[in-house]
């Protein structure tokens, strides 16, 4: 009856049905508009940064797949507290992973818990779906107002 | 509820394991699991015999048309003009020469909007299109209205996925220039009354085109009986190469058409100074056409017809009645578009699921169907739903696959539950 993928772990179901920080927030000081034309994956990510580049507060709201709304909910729990310089690079990190260019397996990474979207390389139309609410908070960072991924 | 054990299934009108030993791309797996493929309204596999065709003939005959005056340019032209009658006699057009080949519906609705529209339509004009089109039949007109200054109408439709004929006989006026609609839904398989828009449409003075690029695979098209000015169909659809289509038009209004595209083969004389265009269909089919391509849809339309277009309508129907009690029986799944005339597509929404998952899990199985919003947002936008899934059947499949469908449905439920 099992599934023989990586792609829809108890996690992910999880955070589909349940994501979390999964809320407007208008003291935001930084939000970008993120949205998928081809799959109408289209959220909202929101970011709350003090005076020394840490996200005090992030959260999401919007609508899409499981893949997206777990992503944009791991996304959030993930972020909070961290640093901007940090997130950049995390970013880099877990764009690499998506698209099959780093193993967690194999290679050091920074990513934890996240590492468990590496199954998605296997899903080459599904990437999006797992990366836009991470374009949309550098979105957020680089005082973007909308971005889409096609 | 029925009981699926109870249900009956129509014994088909041919042999379908037959069928289905000719086309190669049917018989292999997908993650381990036989292929089903029911994605057949975006594009439908090829027969061996199609295959066969444009190997043969890229490899033996292969020839410019209608420039050279040697031997193997005299043949591909020959060929090709014949492809043409078999078009028309498909379609039961009164001549070849109301065929006009194009790279498939999208092109032909692009050609009818601009050469019509430049001709036709001037400020203040409208032009009729409904909620239930693809972005083919719908942005096409939303240009030339913008262009034109024209005003673009839609017909409503009701719950069940119908067009409202109350609706459209109010939005037909001394300004409707054409009405544009397709046969068939390919969101939600509606079956659309054309014959009956046609007429009403013509008493008010418009010209009408039907986009039959979901209706030319399923069943027999008679465009004199249906009296529409125009109709396009998409040889991908037919079991045809991609890359050709074509449309109808009838000749008195082609005739009174500008060009769409300029170049050669279009032309009757050209001087620096002055242009003089061909007849139609020339006049529409500038460049070098899809040679090939039009070979393998010849040979497609020979297939089709050899099965016979009513046999196949008879047995899909009987698909769509078997996929529709299946999939009913399915709690927290809703099928989109309910028209009590269909062709064998299913759409549907499951609350728990979005359709991009339930693609990805129906693919572990599988399964090939369609998840989105299948080029036609104005579509969702009426229903409410972001995206549907698309079962869409031809008639190579078979009932167990839908079977199949149904069990791995319930399977990817299950597992967001």
């Amino acid at each position: 009856m099992s599934y023989d993928n990586e792609l829809y772990q108890q996690v992910i179901l999880d955070h589909n049905k349940k994501p979390r920080n999964f809320r407007e927030m208008p003291e935001a000081t930084h939000s970008c508009h993120g949205f998928n034309p081809l799959c109408g994956d289209d959220y909202t990510v929101y970011l709350k940064i003090n005076a020394e580049d840490v996200i005090e507060d992030v959260s999401f709201m919007g609508s899409g797949c499981a893949i997206s709304k777990a992503s944009s909910s791991l996304m959030t729990g993930f972020l909070k507290g961290k640093k901007v310089d940090e997130t950049k690079m995390v970013f880099g990190e877990f764009h690499k992973m998506v698209l099959g260019e780093m193993d967690p397996d194999q290679q050091e990474h920074h990513l934890g818990k996240l590492a468990l979207f590496k199954g998605i390389r296997e899903f080459p139309s599904r990437i999006k779906c797992a990366s836009l609410s991470w374009h949309s908070m550098i979105g957020a960072l680089e005082k973007d107002e909308t971005i889409t991924t096609e | 509820m029925p009981d699926t054990d109870t249900l009956t299934t129509a014994k088909p009108p041919f042999d379908v394991d037959q069928i289905r030993a000719e086309f190669p791309v049917l018989s292999q797996t997908v993650h381990g699991k036989p292929l089903i493929y029911l994605d057949n309204a975006a594009t439908t596999q090829k027969p061996r015999r199609v295959i066969e065709k444009v190997r043969q003939f890229d490899s033996e005959e292969y020839g410019t048309v209608r420039r050279g005056s040697y031997r193997l340019s005299e043949r591909a032209t020959q060929m090709f003009e014949d492809v043409r009658h078999k078009v028309a006699g498909l379609f039961n057009a009164a001549s070849h020469k109301e065929i006009i080949f194009t790279s498939g519906t999208t092109q032909a609705i692009n050609l009818v909007a601009y050469s019509f529209g430049k001709a036709f339509v001037k400020a203040g004009d409208e032009i009729i299109i409904s909620n239930i089109e693809h972005h083919a039949n719908t942005v096409p007109w939303q240009v030339l209205c913008e262009d034109r200054g024209a005003h673009l109408k839609v017909i409503p439709v009701n719950d069940r996925g119908e067009l409202i004929m109350e609706e459209y006989q109010k939005l037909l006026s001394p300004k409707t220039r054409i009405v544009s609609v397709n046969h068939v839904s390919n969101a939600l398989g509606t079956v659309n009354p054309i014959k009956e828009i046609t007429r009403l449409a013509h008493e008010a003075g418009a010209k009408v085109l039907i986009d039959g690029a979901q209706s030319t695979p399923h069943m027999k098209i008679d465009v004199q009986d249906i009296d529409c000015d125009f109709y396009t169909f998409s040889g991908h659809k037919m079991y045809a190469p991609s890359g050709i289509g074509g449309l109808y038009g009838k000749y008195d209004v082609l005739k009174e058409m500008p060009p769409y595209v300029t170049g050669g083969d279009m032309i009757r004389h050209v001087t620096l100074e002055k242009t003089l265009y061909a007849d139609p269909p020339a006049r529409f089919e500038a460049g070098t056409p899809a040679i090939t391509q039009v070979m393998g849809l010849g040979e497609a339309i020979d297939y089709l017809q050899e099965i016979g277009l009513d046999k196949i309508a008879e047995y899909e129907h009987a698909l769509l009645e078997y996929g529709t009690r299946l999939l009913s029986e399915i709690d927290g799944l809703n099928i989109v578009g309910t028209a009590a005339h269909k062709a064998s597509i299913l759409s549907f929404h499951i609350d728990v699921i979005h359709p991009h998952d339930v693609v990805t899990l129906l693919d572990q199985d599988g399964i090939a169907v369609r998840g989105g919003h299948h080029c036609a947002q104005p579509t969702m936008q009426r229903f409410c739903v972001p995206a549907t899934t698309r079962a869409s059947a031809s008639f190579y499949n078979k009932y167990e696959e839908l079977d199949v469908l149904a069990a791995s449905v319930r399977r990817a439920i299950k597992l967001f539950s």
